[in-house]
């Protein structure tokens, strides 16, 4: 279990997350949503040890995550950021094999290969796999880091924006193999996610954020209304049932 | 394509056939006078040429750029501060001078204590200085450089002669003492390479993917600045500045060996270096007759590849 407690991080005077305290569910899918500049990302930074909190702890199993020895928390808990530039000449395939570093330190086994062909077919790439990662577009080399992410065979995946750059069927795709994380191998996600109806159609549980403060966190179909929407973006926000999901049609909204 | 263990095996048949060349070529008179002096060059440019294309590979890896060199933080400069500060007022017949270990002893220590301060002033006050630090090295390389200029203006004309002989990188004095030195601290940091040679690839993902992946990022990058600064250093107190090299032969050999492993670029990128230096010294020697250095044909060559390097970047960053 991650437990977020009072994280607070100012960049100079400006305060980016401020007293956030959350609690992710094991074997959900934990959406994080809010306006640009609402401190998502730097939220998912500081859980993931990649940014230091000024204030308040993170716990990974009761245990603090900076008392977590690196190579042991990277077993535990990945996490994929925006931007993936890279100009080392590098395959697809490995790439992906990259995710077994902490189990294998650079010397792949049986094993760590068949995690990495598994990855490899969870994102379907097998016709891609020999590919140099900077002849790919953007929205394949995403889906190719995304990959190495479940090779990395972790409880706790922690997804920044995974949908830039990509269509609306690879959109799709991604997110239905986050669902399947979730369902079939018991995995826990946490996803910064921009487009609120993927958030509404394939998460358990929302946290919105604005101005770095929390202000709603519970399961998904008690964000994905109005009356939520309204605090959340400050736009009203008709929320309409098709074929059993809530869909936010914001496109002509008043703001 | 061809497999990488070829192209690297190519690539030593044709180091070792440029070192038997300068070895042997036209040794006529006295064989036991030539040989040995002939030995210390080439021990030399190896040490150098491995020294120089280690360093550049890992520098470029942590700074993520492909077109720097570790003599952008200022290490070339604090070495012509130390031999100019020395020549200004020890003068070139003091023991700094003659005792060359003391000398070099010096040097490297200057600039790795140069090194040092840098860094642990920039990673005290900030969390992710690499451009910072390259910043400052730059500006500081520039005072530095400044400083030397303003002291050789007011040296004595003579000692100036005999300092610059310093300044440029030369193989035809070097000193055998001072090789077996550098020898060693060349060792000691492949020992320390060959226990970091997973993380550096892992490194080359960027940051945030390396730390994704369980790597202490801002220690290695700390550890590989002083690994770097360190073999720079020795190289430059053995032979001379000539840092511009490492550029070249680490691009070369990326373009070569296209893989992502720090084993394969830094041996591939040693031996071109090492065929670089013997050829282009046995070029120098044997065929411009010793009108011109190294140094120069090496800026020349260099120059035009970074030209041409700056260009092919601006089209595919486009």
């Amino acid at each position: 279990m991650i437990e977020i407690k009072e994280l607070t991080k100012r960049f100079g005077k400006k305060s980016v997350v401020e007293n956030v305290s959350v609690t992710i569910e094991p074997g959900t899918i934990t959406s994080f949503i809010g306006p640009n500049g609402a401190g998502k990302s730097t939220l998912l930074s500081m859980v993931s040890r990649l940014l230091d909190a000024d204030t308040g702890d993170v716990l990974l199993d009761q245990n603090n995550v900076k008392k977590w020895k690196s190579g042991e928390f990277a077993k535990r808990v990945s996490i994929l950021k925006q931007s993936n530039y890279t100009n080392v000449r590098l395959s697809v395939r490995e790439l992906i094999s990259f995710g077994r570093y902490p189990y294998s330190k650079g010397r792949l086994t049986a094993e760590d290969d068949k995690f990495v062909d598994q990855a490899i077919e969870y994102m379907n790439l097998e016709d891609m796999q020999n590919e140099f990662i900077d002849e790919l577009s953007g929205g394949q080399r995403q889906r190719a880091f995304i990959a190495m992410v479940i090779a990395q065979d972790t409880d706790y995946v922690l997804l920044d924006e995974p949908l830039n750059n990509l269509d609306m069927k690879h959109s799709v795709q991604i997110m239905k193999i986050l669902r399947k994380l979730v369902d079939d191998l018991g995995k826990t996600v946490v996803i910064v996610l921009h487009d609120i109806n993927f958030a509404s159609v394939y998460s358990d549980r929302i946290v919105a954020l604005k101005d770095g403060k929390l202000v709603k966190n519970g399961p998904t179909q008690d964000i994905i209304n109005s009356k939520a929407l309204r605090e959340i973006y400050d736009m009203d926000i008709p929320v309409q049932v098709q074929n059993g999901c809530r869909i936010c049609v914001y496109f002509n909204s008043h703001a | 394509m061809q497999k990488n263990s070829t192209k690297l095996i190519f690539l030593a048949v044709l180091a070792i056939i440029g070192i038997l060349l300068y070895a042997f070529y036209d040794i006529k008179g006295g064989f036991d006078y030539a040989f040995p002096r002939r030995m210390v060059r080439i021990g030399a440019m190896v040490v150098t040429g491995i020294a120089i294309s280690y360093s550049t590979v890992v520098f470029q890896t942590i700074t993520q750029n492909r077109i720097l060199t570790p003599s952008v933080m200022g290490l070339d400069s604090m070495y012509e501060v130390v031999q100019t500060l020395i020549y200004f007022f020890a003068g070139s017949m003091s023991i700094w001078v003659l005792n060359h270990y003391l000398n070099f002893g010096a040097a490297v220590i200057a600039m790795v204590l140069f090194a040092l301060i840098l860094y642990r002033f920039l990673f005290r006050t900030n969390k992710h200085p690499i451009y910072l630090l390259l910043l400052i090295g730059m500006i500081i390389g520039t005072l530095l450089g400044s400083l030397v200029t303003f002291l050789q203006v007011l040296i004595d004309p003579v000692e100036y002669l005999s300092l610059q002989t310093r300044l440029f990188a030369s193989f035809t004095n070097v000193k055998s003492e001072l090789l077996y030195i550098s020898i060693g601290i060349l060792f000691i940091a492949f020992i320390y390479g060959y226990r970091i040679m997973g993380k550096l690839d892992v490194m080359s993902l960027g940051r945030e993917n390396a730390m994704n992946l369980g790597i202490n990022y801002d220690r290695m990058v700390m550890n590989i600045l002083i690994l770097s600064s360190v073999l720079i250093a020795t190289s430059t107190a053995l032979i001379g500045p000539i840092t511009f090299l490492g550029l070249i032969v680490a691009n070369l050999a990326y373009q070569f060996l296209s893989t992502y492993k720090h084993s394969i670029l830094i041996l591939g990128a040693s031996l071109i270096s090492i065929i670089a230096l013997v050829g282009g010294q046995f070029f120098v020697e044997h065929i411009l007759e010793l009108r011109t250095t190294l140094s120069v044909i090496i800026n020349f060559i260099g120059g035009i590849y970074f030209i041409y390097l700056l260009l092919k970047e601006s089209r595919s960053t486009r």
